[in-house]
């Protein structure tokens, strides 16, 4: 029984794209940049704050321990506290999200405005949580990514047009480009706003089926 | 290779399906050349395969704890659904749980409520599986799966938490997963992923006397680096590997999310077998013979290949620890701190901030510094064997005076067997008592939290920035390392 080639996403049509998604197909933003390598869920989103039940008001507490000091006053030297960078894309070090496997990391940064992660290597929980919450982790090759740092630090104004349906990502400061990676499903996920439950479910019968020929295969 | 690779599996995957439990015919039997074991699980696993998209796979166990499940049950209420086979999910709290006094209500208001839902989720959904605070079978989630025979070889094995890569230890398929995953797999038993590449990495030799087998993957992943394995999933082999005991191989596997990996696995054995035999949902009788048969199926075919392999020699291995704040920041016991030109410089601001943080200073030697704190558990170092060990170790010694020392066994069940081996009157004569199971300071959600600028020896997998308490500092170690620490008062290499 062949299930595959679900490329004309049938399943898809029903569904009615989310307000201030990803339904317009592209973004462009300045960005807060984040030159630091290796930046685990745990500084994200630290452990204490994990006690909610609900996925509301994570982006408050987003970066916590580096964000704000004990007394709840704002760090000034930490980016996210100076006013000359702001938007929706987060430019990080490499290797950005390893560690736990939280999902309260991707609520916080989607909590906090953030639609895209720019990185040069992402830890791949984080990067599916990421996308199950409408936040497109954009990888870039060590190059591109120093450059982007370089002409924030020139012009903190500097913008990133982030395309997901043409799958680029232009500096506009240099005009340099690099294509975005992402597969075609997730892309129509992002670009219609379906989830992979909505996927699942659709699949219940096919579902059971397995389960059969598992139990009789002996 | 690998796209070719690939696509033989999409045009197979389909066409045939596997049962999880007594199946009897490998990938290379289906004449599809040589698998690797971690092809021979996944393709018996797959449900449906979207074109350029992940694959559906089927999920056999699934193990919830009531931090990140929350809002996956949520989100089955708005839905309107039910849960699709609650007897495949298994429900223990421990990441928010106090270490003492169980039995009386948590007081921090916040934790019991979460708690409170956890219990309500379990009963509005009717799973049937579900152990709250002090129930025997109660403790860390990847602790108490093998323990009670939850974890079997050949199964696909996923929770709400990276250190799922535990149960790779019996030759599963087993990883982290974030939330709406966790919810998928309540409503369909199902996650969509996409197929990781292979790695296998080869342990020749044996780990010398007073080395665990926490040193040996802290040795890998400094190594690998914490993004070393990104990408793979990762196969142990070789003399080191076999040689170890189940616990010892849980906590080899347990590591491997530390370097990136989504997960590791060893091929069971009889060493596997022998630990399973008789646990309470481990097939029985007839029904464990035909199992028996299929898991010994189970192992990486001769001439598979692997996308990537390495190969390590276990007798270089020396007890370890770890300087920095994250995992593969790590050296030998008696050796110095990296310097500064020994960093590339892309990496400099990220190692100076990390050393800035633990105090330390590039070049530093660490044997013979004061520590505050020791922490002996978590899912890493939490199970009866690393209790025996520190109990060996301390015998006899006692705890140094600066040191406040927390013995967190892994579940009620490792507990028990603590006093029934009459461990704990050994460690109270040497000045130490042991708490009730959780997480505890691993990460520090309940009460257990090392207090800013105190120096933790903590035999768990994470130091990173404020893992174990804001402004707290970890020193990731083994269980011998840690029992060396506790009577000494500082780090010391831990000889008899
Ligand atoms: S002991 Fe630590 S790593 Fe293990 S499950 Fe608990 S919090 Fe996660």
């Amino acid at each position: 029984m062949q299930t595959s080639n679900n490329t004309n996403n049938s399943y898809l049509s029903s569904q009615t794209p989310p307000s201030g998604g990803w339904g317009a197909g592209s973004l462009i933003s300045s960005v807060v940049p984040l030159p630091i390598e290796n930046v685990d869920t745990d500084q994200i989103i630290p452990a204490r704050f994990l006690k909610a039940t609900d996925k509301k008001g994570f982006g408050d507490n987003l970066f916590a321990d580096w964000r704000f000091n004990k007394d709840g006053s704002p760090k000034t030297e930490f980016v996210l506290n100076d006013p000359n960078y702001t938007g929706e894309i987060l430019v990080a070090g490499k290797n950005f999200g390893s560690g736990s496997s939280r999902e309260h990391a991707a609520w916080a940064i989607a909590g906090y405005g953030f639609k895209v992660v720019v990185s040069s290597f992402f830890a791949d929980i984080f990067r599916n949580n990421a996308l199950n919450n409408g936040v497109l982790p954009v990888v870039v090759s060590p190059e591109f990514l120093a450059e982007i740092f370089e002409s924030v630090n020139k012009d903190s104004k500097t913008t990133l047009k982030v395309d997901l349906k043409s799958q680029t990502i232009i500096n506009n400061a240099t005009g340099k480009s690099e294509s975005i990676e992402i597969n075609s499903y997730k892309k129509d996920c992002l670009l219609n706003g379906f989830d992979d439950i909505d996927y699942l479910l659709s699949k219940k019968e096919l579902i059971e089926e397995w389960e059969k020929k598992a139990s009789t295969a002996h | 290779m690998r796209k070719e690779k690939d696509k033989d599996n999409d045009m197979t995957t389909n066409t045939k399906q596997i049962s999880p439990s007594g199946f009897n015919e490998s990938s290379a039997e289906r004449g599809r050349g040589a698998s690797t074991l971690f092809d021979k699980i996944w393709d018996a696993h797959v449900v449906s395969t979207i074109e350029d998209g992940p694959t559906q796979l089927y999920i056999d166990r699934h193990f919830c704890h009531e931090v990140t499940s929350p809002q996956a049950f949520n989100g089955l209420r708005e839905r309107g659904l039910k849960v699709f086979r609650p007897e495949k999910t298994t429900m223990t709290a421990d990441h928010n749980t106090p270490t003492k006094d169980q039995h009386l209500p948590v007081k921090d208001p916040v934790s019991r409520r979460q708690l409170e839902a956890f219990a309500k989720n379990a009963e509005e959904f009717n799973m049937p599986l579900f152990y709250p605070l002090g129930h025997e079978k109660n403790g860390v989630v990847h602790i108490i799966g093998p323990e009670n025979g939850f974890t079997q070889p050949g199964m696909t094995i996923v929770c709400g938490d990276s250190h799922t890569s535990t149960h790779g230890a019996f030759g599963t398929i087993a990883f982290g997963i974030g939330t709406s995953e966790v919810e998928m797999v309540l409503a369909t038993q199902c996650i969509l992923q996409s197929r990781p590449k292979t790695m296998r990495i080869t342990f020749n030799g044996r780990i010398k006397p007073g080395v665990t087998s926490k040193d040996l993957a802290l040795y890998m992943i400094s190594k690998l680096t914490t993004g070393g394995a990104t990408g793979y999933f990762v196969e142990y082999a070789g003399e080191a590997i076999r040689n170890l005991t189940m616990e010892e191989r849980m906590t080899v596997c347990n590591l491997s999310i530390e370097m990136g990996a989504r997960g590791g696995l060893i091929a069971p054995d009889e060493t596997t077998f022998n630990y399973m035999k008789g646990r309470e949902f481990m097939p029985k009788g007839e029904d464990w013979e035909r199992s028996l048969a299929y898991w010994k199926t189970l192992k990486s075919d001769e001439d598979a290949v692997f996308d990537k392999e390495l190969v390590f020699n276990a007798d270089d291995i020396q007890p370890r620890i770890t300087y920095g704040t994250n995992p593969g920041m790590g050296m030998g016991i008696n050796e110095s701190i990296p310097t500064l030109d020994q960093i590339d410089e892309a990496g400099r601001i990220s190692f100076k901030k990390s050393l800035d943080y633990m105090g330390f200073k590039p070049g530093e030697r660490l044997l013979g510094k004061k520590i505050d704190y020791v922490f002996l558990g978590s899912c890493t170092n939490g199970r009866i064997e690393d209790f025996r060990l520190f109990t060996n170790y301390i015998k006899g010694k006692k705890k140094a005076d600066n040191i406040i020392a927390w013995l967190v066994p892994g579940s009620w069940k490792v507990r028990k067997q603590i006093e029934e081996e009459g461990l704990d009157k050994i460690l109270e004569e040497a000045g130490f008592e042991i708490r009730e199971p959780g997480c505890s300071a691993c990460l520090a959600m309940n009460d257990d939290k090392i207090p800013a600028g105190k120096y933790a020896v903590s035999t768990t997998n994470r130091n990173f920035e404020g893992r174990q308490g804001q402004g707290a500092r970890t020193i990731l170690a083994g269980p011998l390392v840690a029992a060396a620490a506790a009577v000494n008062g500082k780090i010391t290499m831990p000889t008899p």
